[in-house]
């Protein structure tokens, strides 16, 4: 844009008078608020003994799980999508058609290297089934780059962990289950 | 000739070409939808996908008059004074239509579908669909049904073009597919007892424009959207038929044909299809081996074999070589320069050559040949070049068993083991040095000095002349294992030539050597070279010479 374009609005700087600058209305409202922030409830906690409250579990982005129909049977129909929309590449899929007389195809192997996930949230955003979602575990470790390959277990096992505490999202924020 | 007007393109037709509206429309570079139509087979005009408005334009006055309502394109003829009107809102309104029909009942089955990525139906409602649905229809499902060995049909999916049932009953002439039940409740089926099991059967599912026939052998295996496509020839069978390779991470998924109306047309046979599972087998070879005073195989580093192998043939004697008909021409050549390059006198042999039964030809003219090895004809070429003692390997064997060849290096790429027999392989025992290049462990393996893994097809980078004379070339689509050379790289290296092996470079070397190829020194076509022109129009030139 142009600065002679018409639709570009220009401002004058507000005047300031002797008291603006000499900075002190600019000092009061600083120590107004590291004043207030004496006062008010501490936001630091002793992590690990204290944990952090998630304000909204519901869009934290932390470890992933796999969800599971009423069945049971995992949620995942193994279309790639997740895998297609990771910028990072973490998600490595295998395909077969599924035992179940009901569906098709199914995923036989489901694997997420955490440690190279960005936590982007990509995958949950892609996934037309809502089978991957991420859930607000956050403080993940382990001994070996082997061990955060998150196996398809391990990911429904995530699920059974936090079902309870955090329900499917599709169906909390309204959409079908 | 005859001038064609698509929206106001004017586009040339020969006197004597039978065209329609969408190959009109294709020449002006306008893409007219369309699910039934194909170039290959009958028209039906039953999709009304390629609905478009026609007139005449009459050669007196130029006046054009338009037909009031729409045609569809694939069944009107393009002839002089034709005019199409494909970009009206009329159309676009028409293509709307149809894509909603098709719509109404077909399953959102997308996700689970393997024709998504490639769908006409995905790109057709993209394109010239409504944003919205207006039929109140819960996703579903599709029901499966199995045509055959190598097919199944996701019933719902369908959008009744019956390319399939067409093309079984014009290309293969063995109908088996048929529809049944008429209005909405149709289906397409096979009778009880009858299944699809003609040897082209893998075609319908490259003709079907959506998912409803899928291919057992690539389901559910990859999303079509990951796999890059590589421009190869199939290996099968001396038709060389051209195909692409596609492949994701140096792993082969799936062979399709491609359009060559010299060769294969659009068509392949199942058994170059499905032909490229050898490539990533269990037991393939990897890791070259040496023979040891006692007996034993063991590995050794490549590094090891080029330094050595030449020096050791030297001081072999008599050699020989069996130029495989699996090797590209670019392969062969280098490898007769080096083996005449160590002796001039060597014997050169062109290997067995594959034949199965009888050749095969459907009623559209598509053969599939008995001799299933891509190069014989290649391979024969050079050796009538190079000349010098060349025999057939029977004969050799014989030369072999009487002692008059000591050494020899044989070249094998075959898919299976059983190409030489153990008896054959007891008289190949007796060479003071034997190196095998090949994929699977056969008879020859097992008595070799040197055992050298070597490449599949989807490996090899260079050029094949198929039965009728006409050299096609290949590019490479996937890397060899780890531990495998291809051919052509190990020669590159024996013979000491800078750099990686490119099949392009050692083409032109040849072509400008040898006269039989003097056409391949320009740029190879996509859909090959007609080699025998060549030798028709070379023999004047070498008259006057002389």
């Amino acid at each position: 844009m142009q600065a002679t374009d018409p639709n570009v609005k220009w401002i004058e700087e507000p005047k300031l008078g002797l008291a603006g600058k000499m900075y002190i209305p600019a000092v009061i409202g600083g120590l107004a608020t590291t004043t207030k922030h004496l006062f008010s409830k501490k936001m630091t906690v002793s992590f690990p003994e204290e944990r952090p409250e998630i304000g909204n579990p519901l869009i934290y982005r932390g470890v992933h799980r796999l969800n599971k129909d009423d069945q049971g049977r995992v949620k995942c129909v193994a279309c790639f999508l997740c895998a297609t929309a990771c910028p990072a590449h973490c998600i490595d899929i295998i395909a077969a058609p599924s035992p179940w007389p009901d569906r098709d195809k199914y995923c036989e192997s489901f694997a997420i290297d955490e440690l190279r996930c960005i936590f982007c949230g990509m995958c949950e955003e892609a996934c037309p089934v809502d089978a991957i979602e991420l859930t607000s575990l956050f403080d993940l470790t382990g001994r070996s780059r082997e061990e955060m390959i998150f196996d398809k277990e391990k990911l429904l096992s995530v699920y059974d962990m936090t079902k309870d505490a955090e329900p499917m999202k599709s169906k909390s924020l309204g959409g079908a289950p | 000739m005859g001038i064609v007007l698509v929206d106001g393109i004017e586009v040339e037709v020969g006197d004597n070409e039978r065209i329609n509206g969408i190959e009109a429309a294709e020449r002006a570079g306008i893409d007219v939808p369309h699910y039934c139509w194909h170039p290959g087979l009958s028209v039906v005009a039953s999709c009304r996908m390629c609905l478009v408005e026609q007139g005449t334009k009459d050669p007196a006055t130029g006046k054009i008059t338009m037909l009031p309502k729409v045609v569809p394109a694939c069944q009107t003829p393009a002839k002089d004074g034709t005019v199409f009107v494909t970009n009206s809102d009329k159309v676009a309104q028409c293509r709307a239509q149809v894509e909603e029909a098709l719509l109404i009942d077909h399953p959102i089955d997308c996700p689970i579908c393997d024709k998504a990525g490639e769908c006409r139906l995905q790109d057709y409602h993209f394109a010239h669909g409504q944003d919205e649905r207006r039929a109140d229809i819960r996703p579903f499902h599709s029901k499966k049904r199995e045509m055959g060995e190598t097919v199944s049909l996701f019933v719902d999916r369908c959008v009744m073009c019956t390319r399939c049932v067409r093309f079984t009953r014009e290309i293969t002439g063995t109908s088996e597919l048929l529809v049944i039940n008429r209005g909405s409740h149709e289906e397409i089926d096979v009778f009880p007892g009858f299944p699809l099991d003609n040897k082209m059967s893998g075609n319908v599912v490259d003709l079907c424009p959506v998912g409803a026939l899928g291919d057992k052998d690539f389901m559910y295996s990859q999303r079509v959207w990951f796999m890059k496509s590589h421009d190869g020839i199939c290996t099968g069978c001396s038709t060389g038929c051209n195909i692409s390779t596609e492949e994701n991470q140096d792993r082969v998924y799936r062979l399709r044909p491609r359009e060559n109306m010299a060769v294969n047309k659009w068509w392949m046979c199942d058994e170059g299809r499905y032909g490229y599972h050898h490539v990533h087998a269990e037991d393939r070879l990897v890791g070259p081996r040496r023979k040891d005073a006692s007996g034993k195989h063991a590995i050794v580093e490549w590094n090891t074999v080029t330094a050595e192998i030449k020096t050791k043939l030297k001081a072999a004697g008599p050699l020989a070589a069996v130029l495989s008909p699996h090797l590209t021409l670019e392969e062969a050549y280098l490898l007769i320069k080096f083996i005449r390059g160590i002796d001039p006198n060597a014997v050169l042999a062109l290997g067995p050559v594959p034949t199965i039964g009888a050749d095969e030809t459907f009623p559209n003219g598509f053969t599939i040949h008995a001799e299933k090895s891509p190069n014989r004809r290649g391979i024969e070429m050079l050796l009538s070049h190079f000349g010098g003692k060349t025999l057939s390997f029977e004969d050799l064997t014989a030369e072999i068993d009487r002692g008059a060849v000591r050494a020899a290096w044989v070249s094998g790429g075959y898919k299976k083991s059983d190409w030489v027999s153990e008896a054959t392989a007891a008289k190949f025992a007796k060479l003071d040095l034997l190196v095998v290049q090949d994929m699977f462990v056969s008879p020859l393996w097992n008595v070799a000095t040197y055992q050298l893994p070597g490449g599949s097809f989807a490996e090899r980078d260079g050029s094949y002349v198929n039965f009728n004379g006409r050299l096609q070339s290949a590019k490479w689509a996937i890397r060899p294992p780890v531990g495998a050379w291809v051919e052509g790289q190990l020669y590159q290296r024996l013979l000491e030539r800078p750099g990686l092996f490119q099949g392009r470079k050692v083409l032109t070397e040849l072509a400008q050597e040898i006269p039989a190829f003097h056409l391949a020194i320009g740029e190879v076509p996509s859909t090959g070279l007609d080699l025998t022109i060549n030798q028709i129009a070379q023999q004047p030139t070498t008259a006057a010479t002389v």
